[in-house]
């Protein structure tokens, strides 16, 4: 491909772009290039909507908590942050705040915070933490490209990183304010898996440290580390059942394992799990079993005699087994080796939660998931996801094989519980552009070739896209061409119908910050609700400095970051009797739950209430859960008692003890005088859609300190006994 | 059928060590080393069961960093092993240096992990107390 080069004298001559001919090797450097800076910044800002929309603040609930420990990371330094023991939170026990969290986030922006700073940009620490999230998800696509290199080719490295720039599954925790774990975990996920399949492919120690210190950043940034520590010596393990183990494997594996664990331990919050938790003992296993697989390679290699090698491998492996098995045995008889805890426990098993620790099925992001979820946040990948995999089965290689393992092992736990949808979208985006790269590229191969002389051998027609034999244009099929023209715009119409999607799941579903939360008024205009805000600086601004709040632990985290006020229970969720506490004291009684009040020192009680704005993520839809997780450590709260029928009801026909309970005073005081709908009585709850039964409440404990505009959060004063101060 | 047992050991044992004694010096320098270091783990996992496991995170920087230099060495023998065709032209020095990133690496992580206090503070000059 004879080509001159841009000739030097470029300034003299008249600029024209024929004199800019390139080699073709160039010309595709520069596709590349700008292909992957365009989808790195794409990546980017299709992530800004809830920045362009509301303003640039941090969403949720426990991001306000990661960004109150990176303010206090910046502020005080990193000692104080990592001996960290805070007494505003969870009173009166305190938490221990630098021994029970995954710092590699905080570090992260910190970095990033002191990096600006020290180029003279002198920028506030939360748009920091709020743009974290999209500038990693830019990074991760990059190692998307290199990864999708790897496993197949540059094309579909290309068509990888542009389908991991706007998938959903991905947006929906990394958008701009969504200052998470996630944000930074997925890409430190898939940068070590990436450096491992390189190392395992090139055999080099150089790779496998990186690996490690990959590993190490994903253990510093998110509790899913578990997910790699467990599928790596599964893939191993694969490799050596198939009969692909070579030494660079048995490199990679053992450096990246040593090194790792060893890394690993630094984090408090690990601690030893490596060498004492069930779920990592898997890890260990194949690590043993690799020494023991090696060295039978190698005696097998150095003997050259198959009798003598026989005996020798009857000794080893029966002495081998036996020792393991003994170990293993008495390591979880005697307790030493702890067994797979709930968390991870309710994955294998989905239905042990619901029957044994209601805590954690609470949460909404631990339900299975729907199809509808799967579709909402895959669309087409859906379908390519299968295409890809035959693809993948076609040409087996260790860095396929990975692949293949990491999509359905992380597809298994996608549908066991939402939030894992995250985890399998970059294996997902993966699978599915080495679907459409090798069908684009076979399609246009096909409309590429020049029409050859008819031969006996067949190609399977332009019908199939999976055909890869040669392609030969067969004499008996003269509308190839037309074919696979059809075929390829029938593939671009759907590659834009998916970026069409994800804009607007994007835009409609994942940007809101769910602590403003908007509607539309009467004429169309937007109505902002700005309550939940509003009730926290209120509080930071009209309390006694030492005042302790009660709320339900959702909003433990936002008090303690914006109100600046000591909660007894947040979203940290560690002390299950401690919530169970609250949840009682809700639920009782007024006389009942003052006495609890009084014995954790409460001073002021926040509800969320949702009767007049109709907003249904209220503490009356919550309460439910919370005479469950209160009933499962006080035997006096019984979950029928606030039950009509089975059914949960606010109106006249509810259960006296529902009438009467804390929560229902505390939400519904003073809410029986309000007109909240032309035409319906007053005291009509919007969000449940019934007129309530007890309108004449009367509080004798406590006393009503502040209702925001909306009626979305109440405060209320719990007044000291007579005779007291 | 004990003396066949013993005799196919006597075998056994034999033709390992003429095979064995047929490769190279510097491998079997290797070799010695990684003897020497699973020795040393096995010495202090003896010593723990004998004191007993405080502190736990000194006995384990001690086990794992012997145990991480046995495998690293032996990671090293088998990429300088000629027999060994996938490693081709990498020769001694090449992955050697490899090697020392990763041996360094395992010492400061050692030197860490022994102190108990999590990303080692000797590197930052601080006036606080080693705990």
């Amino acid at each position: 491909m004879g080509a001159k080069k841009a000739s030097p004298d470029l300034l003299n001559s008249s600029f024209s772009f024929k004199s800019l001919k390139l080699k073709t090797k160039q010309q595709e450097l520069l596709l590349r290039v700008s292909i992957l800076g365009l989808v790195y910044v794409l990546a980017f800002i299709a992530r800004l909507f809830s920045v362009l929309r509301y303003e640039s603040m941090i969403h949720e609930f426990d991001p306000y908590f990661n960004y109150r420990t990176t303010l206090y990371l910046t502020e005080k330094g990193f000692y104080e942050f990592w001996n960290w023991f805070d007494s505003e939170s969870w009173y009166p026990l305190g938490r221990i705040i630098g021994g029970t969290l995954y710092p590699g986030l905080m570090v992260t922006a910190a970095l990033i915070y002191w990096t600006l700073r020290f180029l003279r940009f002198f920028v506030h620490i939360r748009e920091v933490c709020v743009l974290t999230a999209p500038f990693f998800a830019s990074n991760t696509t990059i190692v998307a490209y290199f990864f999708g290199k790897e496993i197949w080719d540059t094309g579909a490295g290309l068509v990888a990183a542009a389908l991991i720039a706007i998938c959903p599954g991905y947006i929906s925790r990394s958008v701009a304010g969504s200052y998470d774990n996630e944000a930074v975990a997925i890409f430190a996920l898939l940068l070590t898996f990436y450096l491992f399949v390189k190392a395992v492919k090139t055999g080099s120690l150089s790779w496998a440290l990186g690996s490690a210190f990959g590993y190490f950043y994903m253990v510093s940034a998110w509790g899913g580390y578990v997910f790699i520590i467990n599928l790596v010596p599964l893939y191993v393990l694969v490799l050596l059942i198939t009969g692909r183990y070579s030494m660079r494997l048995y490199v990679a594996y053992n450096c990246m394992y040593i090194l790792g664990m060893l890394l690993a331990m630094q984090i408090r919050f690990v601690g030893f799990q490596h060498v004492q938790s069930g779920e990592h003992m898997g890890a260990m296993g194949v690590f043993l079993l690799m020494q023991v697989f090696y060295f039978l390679d190698w005696v097998k290699y150095q003997l050259n005699d198959t009798k003598l090698f026989q005996t020798f491998l009857r000794i080893t492996v029966t002495s081998a087994i036996l020792v393991g098995g003994i170990a293993l045995g008495v390591g979880t008889a005697s307790g030493y080796i702890s067994p797979w805890t709930g968390r991870f426990y309710s994955l294998l098993d989905p239905t042990y939660a619901k029957d044994h620790i209601p805590i954690i099925a609470s949460v909404s992001e631990h339900q299975p998931t729907a199809w509808s979820s799967f579709m909402f946040d895959y669309h087409i990948l859906l379908f390519l996801f299968p295409a890809g995999l035959y693809f993948c089965f076609k040409r087996l290689s260790d860095a396929t094989i990975f692949i293949v393992m990491y999509g359905l092992t992380s597809l298994y736990f996608a549908g066991v519980m939402v939030r894992l949808i995250l985890v399998a979208t970059p294996a997902v985006c993966l699978i599915s552009a080495i679907a459409v790269s090798a069908t684009v590229k076979n399609l246009t191969s096909l409309l590429r070739t020049k029409q050859k002389v008819p031969q006996t051998g067949s190609t399977k027609g332009v019908g199939s896209s999976k055909s890869s034999s040669k392609v030969t244009l067969d004499q008996s099929q003269p509308f190839q061409k037309n074919g696979a023209i059809a075929l390829l715009v029938g593939v671009f119409y759907l590659l834009s119908r998916y970026a069409i999607h994800c804009t607007w799941v994007t835009s409609e579903a994942y940007s809101s910050p769910s602590i403003v939360l908007a509607a539309r008024g009467a004429h169309g205009n937007r109505i902002i609700f700005d309550d939940y805000r509003e009730a926290y600086y209120w509080l930071r601004q009209n309390t006694p400095t030492d005042a302790k709040v009660m709320s339900w632990w959702d909003y433990g985290y936002q008090i303690t970051a914006m109100g600046n006020r000591t909660v007894i229970v947040d979203n940290n969720t560690w002390n299950n009797t401690h919530i169970a506490t609250v949840g009682r004291a809700m639920s009782s009684y007024e006389d009942e739950a003052y006495d609890i009040m009084r014995s954790l020192d409460v001073n002021y009680v926040l509800v969320v209430f949702g009767g007049v704005t109709g907003y249904s993520s209220d503490d009356i839809n919550k309460f439910l859960w919370m005479v469950r997780i209160g009933g499962g450590v006080y035997p006096v709260i019984k979950e029928p008692d606030y039950l009509v029928n089975g059914e949960f009801r606010v109106d006249k026909g509810a259960s006296p003890k529902m009438l009467n309970c804390l929560m229902y005073k505390l939400c519904y005081y003073r809410f029986g005088e309000l007109v909240t709908e032309y035409g319906k009585p007053t005291g009509y709850d919007r969000a449940r859609g019934v007129e309530i039964g007890n309108k004449d409440i009367k509080l004798e404990h406590l006393e009503e300190a502040y209702t925001t505009s909306n009626w979305i959060v109440r405060i209320y004063r719990v007044k000291p006994p007579t005779n007291r101060l | 059928m004990v003396k066949s047992t013993s005799k196919d050991a006597q075998d056994l044992f034999r033709s390992l060590h003429s095979a064995y004694s047929a490769t190279p010096t510097n491998l079997k320098i290797i070799d010695m080393y990684v003897v020497f270091a699973v020795f040393t783990a096995l010495i202090q996992v003896a010593y723990m069961a004998l004191v007993g496991s405080f502190p736990f995170n000194s006995f384990l920087s001690g086990v794992l960093s012997c145990v991480g230099t046995a495998v690293l060495a032996v990671c090293l023998r088998i990429q300088v092993n000629k027999e060994n065709k996938e490693f081709k032209g990498l020769g001694f020095a090449g992955e050697f240096d490899s090697r020392q990133y990763a041996l360094v690496l395992l010492g400061l992580v050692h030197r860490d992990c022994e102190l108990g206090m999590g990303i080692n503070w000797s590197l930052f000059p601080t006036a606080n107390t080693i705990n």
